[in-house]
C-alpha cells in the first residue's frame, strides 16, 4: 500500500498541536471562567446574568459546540495537507 | 377532555410512532442489529445518539437536582457536555478507523490479550448497570405520575416495558425510532420552558429569560430568586458551590471524561461511515444536546421561583413570610399537589399541626423560623419530580403537561434500550462468542443477548426501588466507574504507542477498585442498603478531600494512569506490530486498520 509515503510524524505532530490548543479554550472557558474564577466574575452582570454564572450554566456548552466544529473544520485541513484524507 | 385522558392520548401516539418505526427497520443479522450496517447520516447519528444520551436523568432528574444546588448545578450541565470535546477529537474518529464494534473487542486487539477484554467488558457491565439503576429510577417516577400510581409500581410497569422495548429494537429500529424520540422528547421539553419563561419574563426564550428581569419590574429573575432563596434560609441560588469548589471541580471533570468512556456513547460512532463523520457526528450530537442543556437551567430556576410562590405567596411581594397567614393551606392546596401525593414522591407532614404548608430550609439558623413557631420543614418534594411537575405547577395547559410525560417516558425507554442493548453485546458478543463459546450460532449469540438484557432489568429494577440517589445522582456514580476505567485505557490505547497490556489491565483493575471502593463506603456493597462500610474510613462522609462519591470517578481515573504507566515500566514491551497498528489508527487514510470482520 502506498499509505506510508507520507509523512506520519508530521502529521501526528500537528494534530497534537490542534488538540492541544483546543483544550486549552476548552479548559479555560470551563473550569477556569466556570469554575475557579466563577466567584470573581460573578460582580459582573450579562443582562440579569452575573457572569461566572452565565459562563458555568450557559457559556461554556455554546463554546463546546463551537471548538468541536472548528476541530473537524481544522483537522480536515490538515488531513489534506498531508495528503491522509480518506478518498 | 380531562387531564388523564389527554396524557394517555398523547403517550399512545408518541409510541405508536415509535413502535412503527421499530417494525419498519426491523433487524436482520447480528451485525445490522448491532450497529446498522455503518451507514446512517451524521445529522440523523447526533439526534439518534442525543435521544440516547438524554436518558431520564438529564429529562426528569437534572432540572430538579439544578434548582437544589444552584449554580453548583453547573456541574451537570459542563461535565455532560463537555466530554463531547474530548470523544470528537481524542477518541470517535481513532475508534472508527479502528473498525471494531464494541470496546472490549478495542481492549482484545490493541492489548493483544483476552483478558484486557475481559477486563473491559467487567468494567462495562458495571458502569452500565448502575446506569441503568438510576434510569429505573426515573422510569419509576414518570410511570407512577402517568398512571397515577405509587412509584414502585410505576418500576415493575416500566421493566417490562423496557425489556419489550429493547429486545424489539436492535440498533437500527432504536437510530430511527431515536430519532423520533429526540423530536418528541426536545419538544416536550422546550415548550414548558418557553411558556413559563413568558410568563415570568416576557421573553420566549428560556436562555434569554434566565437572564432577564421580571415581568413589570426592574429585578432580574435572577437576583430575585436569590433573595427569596435566602428568606427561607436556602443558600444564595447564583454563588452555591457543590460542596466546595474543589468538589464541583473534581465532579465535572468525572462526568466529562465519564462521557467519553460510557460504551453505549461510543458505540454511536461505529455507526458513521467515515472518520470524517465520526468528528462532526459529536458536533452535531452536542447541538441537539445542548438544546435541552441550555434550557435546563432556566427550567431549574423558574421552577423553584414558582415553587416557592405557590408554596408562600407573600414570598414575590416582600411581605412577611413568616407570618400566621403566609403559607398556603393544606386542605386548599393545588391539584397538582394531589396527584403527586398518590406516587409517594411529594409528601406533606403538619409538624407544627396549624394545616399550613412551611416549605424552608430547617437547617438554617436563622430564629425567626423558630420564633414564627415552624418546627420543621413541613413539605417533602423529591427532587426527581421537578421536570414532570413544572407544567403543572406553572398551571399551563393540559396538553403541555401531556406532552412532558410523553418526553420523559421517551427519555426513559431510549436511553435504557440503548444500554441494554451495550450489555447485551457486551455478553453475547464479547463474552461469550468471543471467550466462553466460540463456535456459538448467530441465532445463539441473539438469544444470548435476549437474556442478558431481562437480567438486567430485573437487578437494575430491583437496585431502582431503593436508589442509591436521585437519578441524575447514581448515572453521575456510573459516569464516575466509566471514567475510572474504560476512558484512560482507550486514552492509552490511542495516544501511547508503548502502553502494554500489564500495565492497561493493572490500571482499569486500580481504576474502577479504588472509585467502587468509595462509593460503597458510601452507598453501600452494590449498593445494598445497610452494608454501608464507612466506619472503616473514620465514619466521616465524603472523606477524601470533602470529594463526595459521585465525582470520585475524576480521581479513579488519575489512579488508573499512574498505575498503568507504572506496571508498563517494570514489565515487558509492547510488540512490534502491535506499536505499528497504533500509527496505523491515527491516519485517517486507509482501510480499517483492523479487520472488523464480525
Amino acid at each position: 500500500m502506498a499509505e506510508h509515503t507520507h509523512d506520519a510524524e508530521g502529521y501526528w505532530k500537528a494534530t497534537i498541536g490542534l488538540i492541544r490548543n483546543v483544550l486549552i479554550v476548552w479548559f479555560v472557558c470551563s473550569y477556569g471562567l466556570g469554575i475557579l474564577l466563577a466567584p470573581a466574575l460573578n460582580s459582573i452582570q450579562l443582562g440579569g446574568y452575573p457572569l461566572g454564572f452565565w459562563f458555568a450554566q450557559q457559556g461554556s456548552m455554546y463554546i463546546f459546540i463551537a471548538l468541536i466544529f472548528i476541530y473537524a473544520k481544522v483537522i480536515g485541513n490538515i488531513d489534506k495537507k498531508y495528503d491522509v484524507h480518506e478518498d | 377532555m380531562g387531564l388523564q385522558a389527554l396524557t394517555y392520548l398523547v403517550v399512545g401516539l408518541t409510541f405508536a410512532i415509535y413502535i412503527g418505526i421499530a417494525i419498519w427497520a426491523r433487524a436482520g443479522s447480528t451485525s445490522e442489529f448491532y450497529a446498522a450496517g455503518g451507514s446512517v447520516h451524521p445529522v440523523l447519528n447526533g439526534m439518534a445518539t442525543g435521544a440516547d444520551w438524554m436518558s431520564a436523568a438529564s429529562f426528569i432528574s437534572m432540572a430538579g437536582l439544578i434548582a437544589a444546588f444552584g449554580y453548583g448545578g453547573c456541574l451537570f450541565l459542563m461535565g455532560w457536555t463537555g466530554g463531547y470535546v474530548l470523544l470528537a477529537m481524542l477518541l470517535a474518529p481513532y475508534l472508527r478507523k479502528f473498525g471494531k464494534f464494541t470496546v472490549p473487542s478495542f481492549f482484545s486487539t490493541r492489548y493483544y490479550s483476552k483478558g484486557a477484554g475481559t477486563v473491559g467488558v467487567v468494567c462495562l457491565l458495571i458502569a452500565s448497570l448502575t446506569y441503568i439503576i438510576g434510569q429505573m429510577t426515573g422510569v419509576g417516577v414518570a410511570f407512577s405520575r402517568f398512571l397515577g400510581v405509587s412509584n414502585a409500581t410505576g418500576i415493575f410497569i416500566g421493566m417490562g416495558i423496557v425489556f419489550m422495548y429493547a429486545v424489539f429494537g436492535g440498533m437500527k429500529g432504536i437510530t430511527y425510532t431515536q430519532v423520533a424520540q429526540y423530536c418528541v422528547l426536545i419538544l416536550a421539553y422546550t415548550v414548558p420552558a418557553i411558556f413559563i419563561s413568558l410568563n415570568l419574563t416576557g421573553n420566549p426564550l428560556p436562555q434569554l429569560g434566565l437572564g432577564s428581569d421580571l415581568v413589570g419590574t426592574d429585578v432580574s429573575l435572577l437576583s430575585k430568586l436569590d433573595q427569596i432563596s435566602m428568606d427561607l434560609g436556602f443558600a444564595e441560588y447564583t454563588t452555591n458551590f457543590r460542596g466546595s469548589m474543589l468538589n464541583t471541580f473534581v465532579y465535572t471533570f468525572s462526568l466529562m471524561i465519564g462521557t467519553a468512556g460510557l460504551p453505549h456513547v461510543i458505540m454511536r460512532f461505529f455507526t458513521v461511515p467515515t472518520v470524517k463523520d465520526a468528528r462532526s457526528s459529536a458536533g452535531w450530537a452536542l447541538v441537539f444536546i445542548a438544546i435541552l442543556y441550555t434550557t435546563a437551567p432556566a427550567v431549574a430556576a423558574m421552577a423553584k421561583m414558582n415553587l416557592l410562590t405557590t408554596v408562600n405567596p407573600a414570598i414575590m411581594q416582600g411581605g412577611d413570610i413568616t407570618a400566621a397567614d403566609a403559607q398556603i393551606v393544606y386542605e386548599e392546596r393545588p391539584d397538582w399537589m394531589k396527584r403527586w401525593e398518590v406516587t409517594g414522591l411529594l409528601k406533606f407532614t403538619d409538624k407544627n399541626g396549624d394545616g399550613r404548608i412551611q416549605y424552608y430550609n430547617d437547617k438554617s439558623k436563622d430564629p425567626k423560623f423558630a420564633a414564627a413557631g415552624w418546627a420543621g420543614n413541613e413539605l417533602n418534594v423529591n427532587r426527581d419530580i421537578m421536570v414532570l411537575a413544572n407544567p403543572e405547577i406553572a398551571l399551563l395547559p393540559n396538553w403541555v403537561i401531556a406532552l412532558v410525560a410523553a418526553g420523559g417516558l421517551a427519555a426513559a425507554l431510549s436511553t435504557a434500550a440503548g444500554l441494554l442493548l451495550a450489555i447485551s453485546s457486551a455478553i453475547s458478543h464479547d463474552l461469550i462468542k468471543e471467550k466462553l463459546m466460540p463456535d456459538i450460532s448467530e441465532k445463539g449469540e441473539l438469544m444470548a443477548g435476549k437474556i442478558s438484557m431481562a437480567c438486567s432489568i430485573l437487578v437494575a429494577g430491583y437496585l431502582g426501588l431503593n436508589p442509591p440517589d436521585f437519578a441524575a445522582g447514581t448515572v453521575a456514580i456510573a459516569f464516575g466507574l466509566a471514567a475510572s476505567s474504560i476512558f484512560p485505557a482507550l486514552m492509552m490505547g490511542i495516544f501511547s504507542k508503548t502502553m502494554n497490556k500489564q500495565g492497561a489491565i493493572a490500571g482499569m483493575l486500580a481504576g474502577i477498585g479504588v472509585t467502587m471502593l468509595y462509593v460503597f463506603a458510601h452507598k453501600g456493597i452494590f449498593f445494598i442498603k445497610g452494608t454501608e462500610f464507612l466506619g472503616v474510613f473514620g465514619g466521616k462522609p465524603s472523606f477524601f478531600f470533602g470529594i463526595e462519591p459521585n465525582a470520585f470517578g475524576a480521581i479513579g481515573a488519575l489512579v488508573n494512569f499512574a498505575v498503568a504507566f507504572g506496571v508498563k515500566n517494570m514489565t515487558p514491551a509492547v510488540p512490534e506490530d502491535i506499536a505499528k497498528m497504533v500509527e496505523d489508527v491515527r491516519i485517517p487514510k486507509g482501510s480499517k486498520a483492523v479487520d472488523g470482520a464480525h
